[in-house]
């Protein structure tokens, strides 16, 4: 194709002059270190092209490739455990060959060529395939089975197939002859362009929650399998700490985590925490499910970009083989950052705080990318997304706050205040929200209990309470509240800190069952109803505090193995023999 | 690659525009031939076609457009590096102004840095004993964080960076050594002398690299100097298996210097006027800290930063603050009511010590202690903000031990001497001693096994000295709410 040279550079921007060959969003390669680009703007003039690399050395004249295609994803066994740049680049393979340091121009494969993979297949000679289709397995890792499915553009009778057997990514194992009697070649591997969601079949109405172990997500604000949610909050307040309990404890089948301009060191937390974890269910290592994609924040910006469409177009070719996925962004604003430095460069009219005005329609295109599907081959897949945000200053009234927040239906704000008390997780009960609790509600009333919903309406509803009296109380002390008052404020702090609080480092806290939530309510409700029962026979409210057992119920968390959920039994026990004695 | 250009398109501050260039590469460095002699450096920051424009490291005055000759090198900014560089004196751009001469190069870096490669990176876990209280116990630094003091102007964040880099122990042990490069951007002269003296009053100057760039030097080179000193840090650490402890001062001028230079270039402004990459811009900095596989050194930053007007939300201190890991802020309430350091403990936070402490590191009960101070310092906050509104006597008793507490702690453990060196041990039991002062029912962010450990409330005040005052006798009775 057209070959064509270097006009000017502009930190990440190139420039080529008087050359019409290039598409939108075609990759290219730039220089004699065949940088790679995206071309994201055509004149008649002039080509732009933001390079994914350190322009670092680059000069005017040298040349610039065509790669005919858009800027694509390599996707085949070996995605998962691995960890990769925001191009793809797997990161492991690149300190082997070149030590501790990144160059630019590192020119890696994405997948292990050399790997030979044991292929099952389920299609046979003249059975008809097209694009989708699964025609073989493979055990990727001990959680995972992969599912080779047949590319684009690719429909007809298979003509020639492979035995079972081991095989690397680059062996052909299926000829496929279409109408047109051309023969097609497969391979384990397809490729597939990171701006295009991959197309579903129908998406399906959301009704299963994914569930964390974190108390405040899953009884309070719940996020749906193939919902969305944006995480809001300053540094400091614990986003990175949610998204990494997300992504240890969250029942999806993969977990592609996108670290997207942030801290090296988080990464290497990351890798090193997924490896060492070992997940209950299958007792493997959570890394056999896992895939990272670390463009740390001094990577080049551009990539920064890609990051996340490299992430979620894995999650997309996961969940065509029919699994549930769930992708931790951290953090898009770091994203809307590297658009608004793009967009300075190429000199574009900036809307808000030096936006650029197409920032809304950007972050829905993301977020519409999740959703609950049934897939082109008829399974059932889903892909979740977890964005945190990162506001300038903590002011929630900036631009990418505010646009996250008409395009996704979870809201989890986080909360200096309670950050500063060392209240994880810090999430705001009154500003968060949660638009799935209706289309979840069956689920919870038919798998974990019909009470579970009751009781959380109704703990909601002292928190609202609290919040109400604590505007008096900033004023006058609780010291002249009426005793019923008390009795609300005294509840809402067992609720805040023997439930909503929890604790990530604690072995029993860390994850904690839909059951043993429920449970906790369940005592919490009943002090609240056993004292109220107390109060109302006369009886002052300093002698129900006098007892251990708001403290009792405010430890239970920690005295509540997991597995002995019977134990709370004596809680309710506690209670009647505790309050019994005042009367 | 020897042509040299004579005759410039335009001046703009601190930018020369070239036309008619050929071969220039992007980021290149440029030579500079005054007419009266003297040498100057800049870098192609911009190729359009044949157009180039240059920074100038020195600044542009005396220049016109044609009393100059200018010569491409043809390689990016590079800095020769030896371990003579210990005990040494550089300007911004990584020259000797020691007047000791030139050092003896050992290999050249790019002051650019390249990324580092996550999996190579070390999950840092060390903890370094500063022997300061408030740090150790509650913003444990540790060996290869990047953690930032966000200050205010007349606050004595410089004094408490050389108590840092005073008491640190960083174990020499482990066969590696201990240096500190400093590097000074845009400071008063009276700053760097400052910290000159106090390293050589320490004794430790021959184990200090200070690359200076005093605020009236030339902003561009401003922009070189953490960019050099990090280099000459990764070089000590990454090759030399160093313990490099890297002091900046003071991003904001930094930061003030790339705002200056981008308007100078004509590009869009971001938040209150700086670049809309300045987030990248301190990345590419502080993203230089850590600890590598192939290396026992190791490279902790402690970047010093004056708030504007005290304002934590300012782009500087607030994009700091979403890169470094944790930061520890000076209060000016707490500087004004005398007490050293002003660590303002709420806002403080260090991201890495909850895997750099505990059994093994510092002692098995330290992070429950440290969730418990900062519970119960937070419950303090609003007793004395519910005091101001209704006053102190009107207050429960549970408010006013907490009022006590809050005020012993302020003087106490918050407060400690300049010279003062506190053994971990030390303060540990400090915290737990002020602890004690609170009901024992307050204390819910610990495990009750500690709290029959180190729970004494009789033994606390003895140690206070407050066994009279009538409010703190009711403790332990209290139970009321």
């Amino acid at each position: 194709m057209s070959q064509a040279a270097i006009y000017s550079i502009n930190g990440p921007v190139v420039k080529v002059k008087n050359i019409t060959g290039f598409s939108m969003l075609e990759m290219v390669f730039v220089g004699n270190n065949k940088l790679m680009g995206e071309v994201i703007s055509i004149s008649k003039e002039f080509t732009t092209i933001q390079v994914y690399e350190s322009t670092t050395g680059l000069k005017p004249g040298e040349p610039v490739y065509s790669s005919g295609s858009p800027v694509s994803v390599t996707l085949g066994p070996g995605i998962i455990k691995n960890i990769y740049d925001g191009i793809q680049r797997p990161l492991i393979s690149i300190s082997e060959k070149e030590g501790v340091f990144i160059s630019a121009g590192s020119d890696v494969e994405p997948l292990d060529k050399k790997i030979k993979w044991e292929v099952s297949f389920i299609v046979k000679l003249g059975d008809h395939v097209q694009f989708g289709d699964i025609f073989g397995t493979i055990q990727e890792t001990p959680l995972i089975e992969h599912r080779l499915m047949i590319p684009k553009g690719i429909a007809g009778i298979v003509v020639e197939i492979q035995k079972d057997g081991f095989y690397t990514i680059d062996q052909v194992l299926l000829r496929v002859k279409d109408t047109s009697d051309v023969i097609h070649e497969l391979t384990m591997t397809q490729r597939w362009p990171i701006k295009k969601p991959r197309p579903v079949s129908k998406r399906l109405p959301m009704s299963i929650p994914l569930v964390s172990g974190q108390r405040i997500i899953d009884t309070v604000f719940p996020i749906a399998k193939g919902g969305t949610a944006a995480v809001p909050g300053g540094f400091g307040t614990g986003k990175t700490m949610m998204q990494h309990q997300f992504a240890k404890w969250c029942d999806a089948d993969i977990i592609v985590y996108v670290g997207c301009g942030e801290r090296g060191n988080e990464m290497t937390q990351v890798l090193e925490e997924m490896t060492e974890l070992i997940d209950p269910k299958s007792n493997r290592p959570l890394m056999d499910r896992t895939v990272l994609i670390a463009n740390t924040s001094n990577m080049p910006v551009a990539a920064r970009e890609a990051s996340i469409y490299t992430g979620i177009t894995m999650a997309e070719y996961y969940r065509d083989m029919g699994y549930h996925v769930a992708l931790m962004a951290d953090s898009t604003s770091r994203w809307a950052e590297a658009l608004r430095e793009i967009s300075g460069r190429l000199e574009e009219m900036p809307a808000e705080e030096g936006f650029p005005a197409y920032l809304p329609s950007r972050i829905s295109q993301f977020y519409e990318r999740a959703g609950y599907m049934e897939t082109i081959n008829h399974r059932v897949g889903s892909v979740t997304i977890i964005g945190a945000v990162s506001p300038q200053g903590a002011d929630f009234s900036e631009p990418v706050t505010q646009n996250t927040k008409r395009f996704v239906r979870c809201f989890w704000a986080l909360d200096k205040q309670l950050a500063y008390a060392r209240h994880y997780a810090a999430i705001n009960w009154n500003l968060s929200y949660s638009e799935y609790i209706g289309d979840l509600s069956k689920w919870y009333n038919k798998n974990v209990d019909i009470r579970f919903l009751k009781n959380r309406q109704e703990m909601m509803a002292i928190l609202a309470e609290e919040t109400k009296l604590m505007e008096i109380v900033k004023l006058i002390g609780s010291d002249v509240l009426p005793d019923d008052q008390k009795l609300i404020i005294e509840i809402s702090k067992v609720i805040r800190v023997g439930f909503l609080q929890q604790n990530a480092f604690h072995k029993e806290d860390t994850y904690v069952p839909l059951q043993k939530q429920l449970r906790m309510m369940d005592v919490i409700l009943y002090l609240n109803k056993k004292s109220s029962e107390i109060l109302r026979d006369g009886k002052t409210f300093s002698l129900v505090a006098k007892t251990s057992l708001f403290e009792k119920v405010t430890k239970m968390k920690y005295d509540v193995p997991n597995d002995q959920l019977e134990k709370f039994d004596d809680y309710f026990k506690l209670i009647d023999t505790e309050l019994g004695q005042i009367r | 690659m020897n042509l040299q250009y004579i005759g410039l398109e335009e001046v703009n501050g601190p930018l020369i525009f070239l036309d008619n260039v050929e071969n220039v590469g992007y980021e290149e460095m440029v030579e500079i031939q005054m007419k009266d002699g003297e040498l100057r450096h800049g870098r192609v920051v911009q190729i359009d076609g044949r157009k180039a424009a240059i920074q100038v490291f020195e600044g542009t005055q005396s220049m016109s457009l044609s009393n100059m000759k200018i010569k491409f090198t043809g390689k990016p900014m590079e800095i020769g590096l030896s371990t003579e560089v210990l005990g040494r004196t550089f300007n911004g751009s990584g020259d000797p102004i020691d007047g000791l001469g030139p050092i003896f190069v050992d290999a050249y870096y790019d002051i650019n840095g390249t990324p580092l490669n996550p999996v190579a990176r070390v999950y840092p876990r060390n903890y370094i004993n500063t022997g300061i209280s408030s740090i150790d116990a509650l913003t444990t630094l540790i060996r290869g964080q990047k953690l930032p003091i966000f200050s205010g102007s007349g606050m004595p964040h410089n004094e408490l960076a050389v108590q840092i880099v005073k008491q640190s122990k960083i174990s020499e042990s482990e066969g590696s050594q201990f240096c500190v490069v400093f590097a000074a951007m845009g400071v008063k002269n009276d700053v760097a002398d400052y910290f000159k003296r106090s390293f050589e009053e320490a004794g430790v100057m021959d184990k200090v690299v200070m690359y200076i760039n005093v605020s009236n030097d030339p902003i561009i080179e401003r922009l070189l100097t953490p960019r050099c000193a990090l280099s000459a840090a990764e070089y000590l650490a990454f090759k030399h298996n160093m313990h490099v402890l890297v002091i900046l001062t003071d991003i904001t001028s930094y930061c003030e210097a790339l705002r200056e230079f981008s308007s100078s270039k004509g590009e869009i402004p971001g938040r209150k006027g700086y670049p809309g990459y300045l987030y990248s811009d301190l990345a590419s900095m502080y993203e230089r800290a850590g600890i590598v596989n192939n290396s026992k050194g190791s490279v902790t930053q402690i970047p010093i930063l004056s708030m504007p007007n005290d304002d934590i939300t300012h782009p500087v201190p607030d994009l700091t603050g979403y890169i470094t890991e944790g930061q520890i802020v000076l209060d000016r309430d707490l500087f004004q009511l005398g007490i050293y350091p002003p660590i303002g403990i709420l806002p403080s936070l260090s991201r890495l010590m909850k895997d750099g402490i505990g059994a093994g590191y510092t002692r098995a009960d330290h992070q429950d202690l440290t969730n418990q101070l900062y519970a119960s310092y937070a419950k303090v906050q609003d007793a004395r903000s519910l005091a101001s509104v209704i006053g102190e006597d009107e207050l429960s008793p549970t408010d006013k031990t907490y009022i006590e507490f809050g005020d012993l702690f302020e003087e106490r453990f918050l407060s400690q001497g300049i010279d003062t060196n506190r053994s971990i041990e030390e303060t540990l039991n400090l915290g737990w001693s002020l602890l004690s002062l609170l009901p024992k029912q307050e204390l819910d962010r610990t495990d009750d096994a500690l709290l029959d450990q180190f729970y004494d409330n009789k033994a606390a005040m003895v140690f206070f000295n407050i066994i009279d005052k009538p409010i703190i006798k009711e403790i332990g009775s209290i139970k009321e709410v």
